[in-house]
């Protein structure tokens, strides 16, 4: 079953490469959170219940509501085009995430280890890398904002792999995610959309050498 | 006494951003700085205590621990002389002064623990004091900073944290669930190498990120541009450190195992790749901010030489960081001055500052000759040391190269100085500029001086702390 969950979780992946609007992607990211709430409720059954309702009420309360409906409070209340803006045409972005997630079954071959499934590691690192993919090729700073989210979905994942025996690594990954996207949707907020008008990366550039 | 200062501090920290009235948040500032006297003084009695399960005072938290007290008495001093010059509101002072109190507590903690996962948190700690630091002065251009230092620390620190899980699977294997460095240090040869290989490469790449290398240096560049001086100060000498304590303290690990080769190997190609980068970046740079951030990226590269060539590098690149941390701080301090009186900081328009303020300028003429690490300066001694050692281990070809980085560095950082000290400025209106104080320059002359004095004739115990910190490394 979690095999299952975990497969439909790349195919999200493969969706988020080809999503043409701002609404999609938000959209992915709820049913990301959905998956993920599944995933931690068949996998973490040996952790005591008070933890694991925690972890299952952050998946389904934080992930899966909150952010996405934060997202879109930001985006109507900023103005952002509905468009993703890539500097890559989709079918590349498509052909680039399969490479990734192809690479990284390989290189999970090396794993001589039976007692870490190997499925989490392609599934979290293939959705860590697709995640850097996306804040690389947008233009749009929210759009940076969903990458990084997706990515501390393979970092929850690649946790979820341990936290059977230590529960407080995925506490902590959990810490890092309410905390870090909290203070940076916190930030773009207040700030960003106060004083940038049109945000996309174009405006974060009179920094340089 | 730990947990008493980790209260005290962030208390301290929330009492100073809550209250409004400038007086009453300076006294409270005095009164975290005796605290931290106070701490780091009973840390140095109480050496290798392990106090709350998660902090034990060893060698090199004692060392950076005291560089930190020392440069923050400074640092508040040029806070306050900073934001009384500008006539700021009190909301901002307010925050400016907690940000920091609870940004020097953080790193405190993150030097001490000896937990790779509270390590953690605390370096994730300092991202989020750090960035009201950056964005005090309210304006796009900082704001940008703040906004690219919060990314790039945020995807760093989710790297870190995915090195600490592949760190767990191997120590599973290894029939542990203990994450803290010295049971880690007990187990390090009945580790994965697969796994290990892995959580170096993640733990590294994030650390780089607060320790300015390549590859996340450059959101560090603009923090410490954009930041005001005293902060941009305490950003790029005890911030920095930060990211040397975590790296150093995984690379202890990393030695004991068969893949130390290796890691080395990864190591010295981020450090030359850094020294490189510095090196381009300082011949055509206009920002002398920004130059002072480059040349921080350059020492960081040399300290990681020190480390990759081994025997007598190992204590070259502690002596070096600390030494360091002194030298740039008072850099930084000494940009403020610069500041106020031309309203910039490209070269362009500076010129002649020997004119206007004098001792100033004797402060910039000194710290540029001991940063670029010429004798007595205390780096010259670490950089010798470093460059003997990578002789010792016949990486010759690497030495050269080096050198001839360093020489560009030098001439670029001196163009740019000695354009500010002696050059008239073109279009500078000498009308109503600001007379700074001679005593201003004081605590620059009193670091820098400790500079000479570590470097030269090193006390017994400082080299005592030395030579315990690094007895883990394979000799």
């Amino acid at each position: 079953m979690t095999n299952a969950l975990l497969i439909i979780f790349t195919i999200t992946l493969l969706y988020l490469g080809i999503a043409h609007r701002l609404l999609t992607y938000i959209k992915i990211l709820a049913f990301q959170g959905i998956l993920l709430f599944g995933i931690a409720f068949i996998s973490l059954i040996e952790i005591n219940a008070l933890n694991l309702a925690f972890v299952l009420l952050e998946t389904i309360i934080f992930k899966t509501i909150a952010i996405p409906l934060f997202l879109n409070y930001i985006i109507q209340r900023n103005r952002i085009t509905r468009d993703a803006e890539p500097y890559l045409p989709n079918f590349i972005s498509l052909i680039i995430i399969t490479l990734i997630i192809i690479s990284t079954f390989l290189l999970s071959n090396e794993i001589a280890d039976s007692r870490i499934s190997k499925i989490y590691f392609v599934v979290a690192l293939s959705t860590l890398f697709a995640g850097l993919y996306i804040i690389v090729t947008r233009k749009k700073i929210i759009t940076h904002v969903m990458g990084y989210l997706v990515i501390e979905n393979g970092v929850f994942i690649l946790s979820l792999a341990v936290g059977n025996e230590m529960p407080m690594l995925v506490n902590l990954g959990i810490l890092l995610d309410i905390f870090a996207s909290v203070f940076i949707l916190g930030i773009f907020v207040n700030r960003i959309g106060d004083i940038l008008k049109d945000v996309d990366v174009d405006q974060l550039k009179s920094l340089r050498d | 006494m730990t947990g008493i200062y980790l209260i005290g501090g962030f208390s301290l920290s929330v009492l100073i951003f809550l209250n409004r009235n400038k007086f009453i948040n300076y006294l409270l500032v005095i009164a975290f700085l005796f605290l931290q006297i106070g701490f780091t003084i009973y840390e140095y009695l109480h050496i290798d205590e392990t106090e709350l399960n998660y902090f034990s005072a060893d060698s090199l938290g004692i060392l950076l621990l005291a560089t930190l007290t020392i440069i923050s008495i400074p640092a508040m001093y040029h806070s306050y002389v900073y934001l009384g010059s500008k006539q700021d509101n009190p909301r901002h002072t307010a925050i400016y002064f907690g940000a920091m109190v609870a940004l020097l507590t953080a790193i405190s903690a993150a030097y001490l623990s000896n937990h790779i996962a509270v390590t953690w948190i605390f370096v994730e700690l300092t991202t989020l004091s750090a960035s009201a630091l950056i964005y005090h002065r309210r304006n796009n251009r900082s704001l940008e900073g703040t906004w690219k230092y919060v990314f790039v620390c945020a995807i760093s620190i989710t790297l870190v944290f995915i090195g600490i899980l592949f760190l767990s699977f191997t120590l599973q294997q290894a029939g542990t669930d203990d994450l803290s460095f010295s049971n880690l240090l007990k187990n390090a040869t009945g580790l994965n190498v697969f796994w290990l290989r892995l959580a170096f490469i993640f733990i590294f790449t994030g650390f780089t990120a607060k320790f300015g290398l390549v590859p996340m240096y450059t959101a560090g560049i603009d923090a410490k541009d954009k930041a005001p001086s005293p902060a941009g100060a305490l950003m790029s000498s005890v911030l920095m450190n930060v990211g040397f304590v975590g790296i150093f303290r995984f690379y202890t690990i990393v030695s004991r195992t068969s893949i130390h080769s290796w890691a080395n190997h990864v190591i010295l190609i981020a450090a030359i790749l850094s020294i490189f980068v510095a090196t381009v970046y300082m011949t055509k740079m206009k920002n002398i901010k920004r130059m002072f951030a480059y040349s921080s990226i350059e020492h960081a590269g040399i300290v990681m030489l020190g480390l990759v060539a081994g025997g007598v590098g190992y204590y070259a690149a502690v002596l070096h960081i600390i030494i360091h941390a002194f030298i740039k701080s008072s850099l930084f301090f000494q940009q403020g001055q610069i500041y106020r009186i031309y309203k910039s900081k490209s070269i362009y328009d500076v010129g002649n500052y020997f004119k206007y303020n004098l001792t100033g300028s004797v402060v910039m003429l000194v710290a540029f000759f001991f940063a670029t690490a010429m004798p007595p300066s205390g780096l010259f001694i670490s950089e010798f040391m470093i460059f003997r050692s990578l002789f010792d281990a016949s990486y010759l070809w690497l030495l050269i190269i080096v050198m001839l980085l360093l020489t560009v560095i030098i001439w670029a950082f001196a163009k740019n100085i000695f354009k500010l000290l002696f050059s008239p400025p073109v279009g500078f209106n000498e009308e109503g500029i600001e007379r700074i104080s001679p005593a201003e320059s004081l605590s620059q002359f009193i670091l820098l001086g400790l500079s000479v004095y570590l470097g030269l004739n090193p006390p017994q115990e400082f080299v005592t702390l030395i030579q315990e910190s690094i007895k883990n490394l394979p000799h």
